[in-house]
């Protein structure tokens, strides 16, 4: 029998399964149809990225004052430039510009309060973002108060205007939402069904079709001497449309709740309020606030409709600024703009909702 | 001795508002009465407003000339036409832009959201980036991209982009040749059709005679086979009684073929875009949710990959794939009245837009859209509802 007394000394592991060519050859050319494809892939990246970056940044004009500065090589981003306060504020006057700041700062820092997990006092600030920050904000945009000089809504625009919309839609549709869910889960036929045509019939439409409604309807269901401004008739719109999505979302929060809570919640002798209030909506809204962020996303996408009707969000103000003789043909220059602004608030809502789904998941995870 | 259900000490009766039933059926009659009382003072104003306007309401308006052309017709139509018929041309280029839209974003979702999964990394990445970019940008910019910076920018028809002397691009739209069918050619749906009714047969047999004797066909091949090679059999013996009307530029614009607006092209490419990033998505995450247990049991049975998949991942990730993307279709339906912003001629466009600035009738104008869009998502949710309920788990 042979027998070894010497140890092995520890061997690094093979060269062909460490390093960049190994990870290349486990990754990306495993096989002949994902070697075609890894090349496939190399070629329609070079095809798309290349002339991106040539027209976006290498071959682009960034300073000037007119479209005399471009050279037409690549993207003129003086044209944005140009109207870069106009497409964030719209018609807003100049000189009032610092009370759009102010709110827009206020909303900023609210949001991160909310956001970020270490700062304390969140229910109290997010009370105060609910109730009390929306009537700031609009004595402070609105003015006609404390000598603030009035600036009507059809002066606001631009970026403001689709971040009031998806807002004040959202901020209003969440308590409407909440109603119809619960609503749509009771026991009384008729509030039930009541419930359920509302939101189905909501659903079942196009966004558009409200719009119009809200437009051309709402004036002739009111009575003759009461006029509604344009933007609050989108708003009531907006706000009606969204609280049907609120509501499919926060029953599927209230589905996922074990009926054992409510039943000991009963069982200690709390009534309907007490229990919902108390046991059953402070876990479904903690759990649902990803699904309430999604919906958000799309809201905040979809206040671009409110072009059709005549007001002038982001993509209404740029589309507008596109049409002004002196800067004809920068119509992709503007387009990428308003993209990238879109984008950067959707994607960043949407990287927020996945963290906070994978944080609110760890208990449910095997 | 029977107990009353809310027999106190003393044996009174409760008050009717600690009574659980009373206090429902109170609720209830108080929203009856909120909704009623509600609805009247809509309907009192509506009509007190019409009066002062001189609008009168009905459907009379329907049967009156519209007055007006539409581009894009799949049915007869003229400016003599009635609005009714106008109604009716809007409701076919909704669903036709709907009916294509659908199936492009079906074929494009799939592909990236089953190459967002591939084990090659670059090309997981490059789905991962088609999925963040186009989901996350509003679709009617997307729309605006595509007809106003791309399809508005193409050359005028003189100098046309032409793919092979037959498909030519240009400002005013896609021309194709159109295929003439001549007498005789009816025989090769005929054919078609006989190939599709047998390859249903052979697939069924071919199932019971699998479950029967354990032996099978290769039925997927042999049916392809049929209902491809069948009618192209038919068409060379009937010796292609086909001709094609191509597209030629005559003066300033092509005359002849199919052409497609530039309108369509847009919506329709901005629609199967947008909505396939989300398809994508639910693909991806209805693969992912079929465990990892499902692949290994059925390979521990010795299933070949191919098989793996199609007779166990596939039809329990299609559980979950199924419910989302059928919202997805009903978006994509109800994002195609986004159409109004660029001007294809849809149901939108057509009648809540022109008609209704015509008439005036914007409350039956308005209802009679509202009601098409939620006809269409109710017929669409049972025939999911009834797929659903076809594939779902059978629990104990």
């Amino acid at each position: 029998m042979i027998h070894n007394q010497d140890m092995i000394p520890q061997q690094p592991a093979p060269r062909s399964t460490i390093g960049p060519l190994a990870w290349m050859r486990a990754n990306l050319f495993s096989g002949p149809i994902n070697s075609v494809f890894t090349l496939l892939g190399l070629y329609v990246l070079y095809l798309l990225l290349v002339p991106t970056i040539q027209w976006a940044f290498i071959n682009a004009d960034w300073i000037g004052t007119s479209r005399d500065d471009c050279s037409g090589e690549g993207a003129c981003w003086v044209f944005v430039n140009a109207r870069f306060t106009q497409f964030i504020y719209g018609l807003y006057p100049r000189e009032e510009l610092w009370r759009g700041n102010i709110v827009f700062a206020g909303f900023a820092i609210l949001i991160a309060w909310l956001a970020i997990p270490r700062l304390p006092y969140k229910r109290w600030v997010a009370i105060f973002a609910l109730t009390a920050f929306p009537v700031i904000a609009y004595v402070l945009l609105h003015g006609g108060y404390f000598d603030l000089p009035r600036v009507p809504t059809h002066r606001w625009g631009g970026l403001m205007l689709t971040l009031i919309l998806a807002v004040v839609g959202m901020v209003g549709a969440l308590p409407i939402g909440i109603v119809l869910a619960l609503g749509r889960r009771s026991n009384m036929p008729i509030v039930k069904s009541f419930c359920v045509v509302f939101i189905e019939f909501w659903r079942g439409v196009p966004l558009i079709t409200v719009l119009f409604m809200a437009s051309v309807m709402l004036p002739l269901f009111l009575p003759s001497e009461l006029s509604v401004d344009r933007l609050i008739r989108a708003l009531i719109g907006i706000t009606l449309f969204q609280s049907a999505y609120m509501a499919e979302v926060i029953r599927g929060g209230l589905q996922a709740i074990p009926k054992g809570q409510e039943e000991a919640a009963a069982a200690l002798g709390m009534t309907y309020w007490k229990r919902t209030a108390l046991i059953v909506m402070p876990q479904t809204l903690k759990m649902m606030i990803p699904g309430i962020v999604n919906t958000f996303i799309s809201l905040f996408k979809d206040t671009t409709l409110v072009m059709i009707i005549g007001l002038f969000d982001l993509l209404g103000i740029v589309q507008a600024a596109l049409s002004d003789s002196r800067w004809l043909g920068f119509s992709l220059e503007g387009y990428v703009f308003a993209a990238f602004m879109f984008w950067i608030f959707c994607f960043s809502m949407s990287r927020y909702s996945q963290y906070l789904e994978r944080k609110l998941h760890t208990g449910h995870k095997r | 001795m029977s107990v009353r259900p809310n027999a106190r000490p003393g044996g009174q009766k409760p008050p009717f508002w600690r009574d659980r039933a009373k206090r429902a059926l109170i609720f209830q009659l108080l929203l009856v009465a909120a909704v009623a009382a509600f609805l009247l003072y809509i309907v009192g104003n509506t009509q007190a407003n019409l009066e002062a306007r001189g609008i009168t309401t009905g459907f009379g308006f329907l049967s009156n000339t519209a007055g007006f052309g539409i581009v894009q017709t799949l049915v007869d139509y003229s400016s003599q036409s009635s609005y009714a018929r106008t109604f009716l041309v809007g409701l076919l280029n909704t669903l036709l832009v709907g009916g294509l839209g659908v199936l492009a974003a079906t074929i494009i979702g799939f592909t990236v959201g089953i190459a967002r999964l591939s084990p090659n990394w670059l090309l997981a990445r490059l789905a991962n980036g088609y999925i963040e970019i186009f989901r996350n940008i509003p679709l009617l910019l997307q729309i605006f991209f595509w007809y106003f910076a791309v399809l508005r920018t193409l050359p005028s028809a003189r100098d046309s982009l032409a793919f092979g002397e037959a498909v030519f691009l240009n400002v005013r739209g896609l021309y194709l040749p159109e295929p003439l069918f001549e007498s005789g050619f009816g025989i090769i749906p005929a054919t078609f059709l006989v190939a599709i009714i047998a390859s249903i047969v052979l697939v069924v047999w071919n199932k019971r005679r699998q479950d029967a004797t354990g032996k099978r066909l290769p039925a997927g091949w042999i049916s392809l086979l049929l209902i491809f090679g069948l009618p192209l059999l038919a068409l060379v013996a009937t010796g292609v009684p086909v001709t094609w009307d191509m597209p030629a530029l005559s003066g300033f614009n092509f005359r002849g073929g199919i052409t497609i607006i530039p309108e369509f092209l847009a919506l329709w490419l901005a629609l199967s875009i947008y909505t396939a990033s989300f398809i994508a998505e639910i693909v991806r995450s209805g693969i992912q949710a079929i465990s990892h247990g499902q692949t290994e049991a059925a390979q521990a049975l010795s299933l070949p990959r191919k098989l793996v998949l199609r007779l166990v991942i596939i039809p329990q990730a299609l559980r979950v794939i199924i419910p989302p993307l059928t919202s997805q279709y009903l978006n994509l339906i109800k994002n195609s009245s986004l159409a109004t912003a660029i001007g294809y001629p849809d149901l939108v466009s057509v009648f809540a837009g022109t008609t209704l600035n015509q008439t005036g009738q914007a409350i039956e104008v308005i209802a009679m859209t509202m009601a098409v869009y939620l006809t269409i998502s109710l017929v669409v949710s049972m025939f999911m509802n009834w797929f659903n309920a076809r594939v779902a788990l059978v629990e104990r």
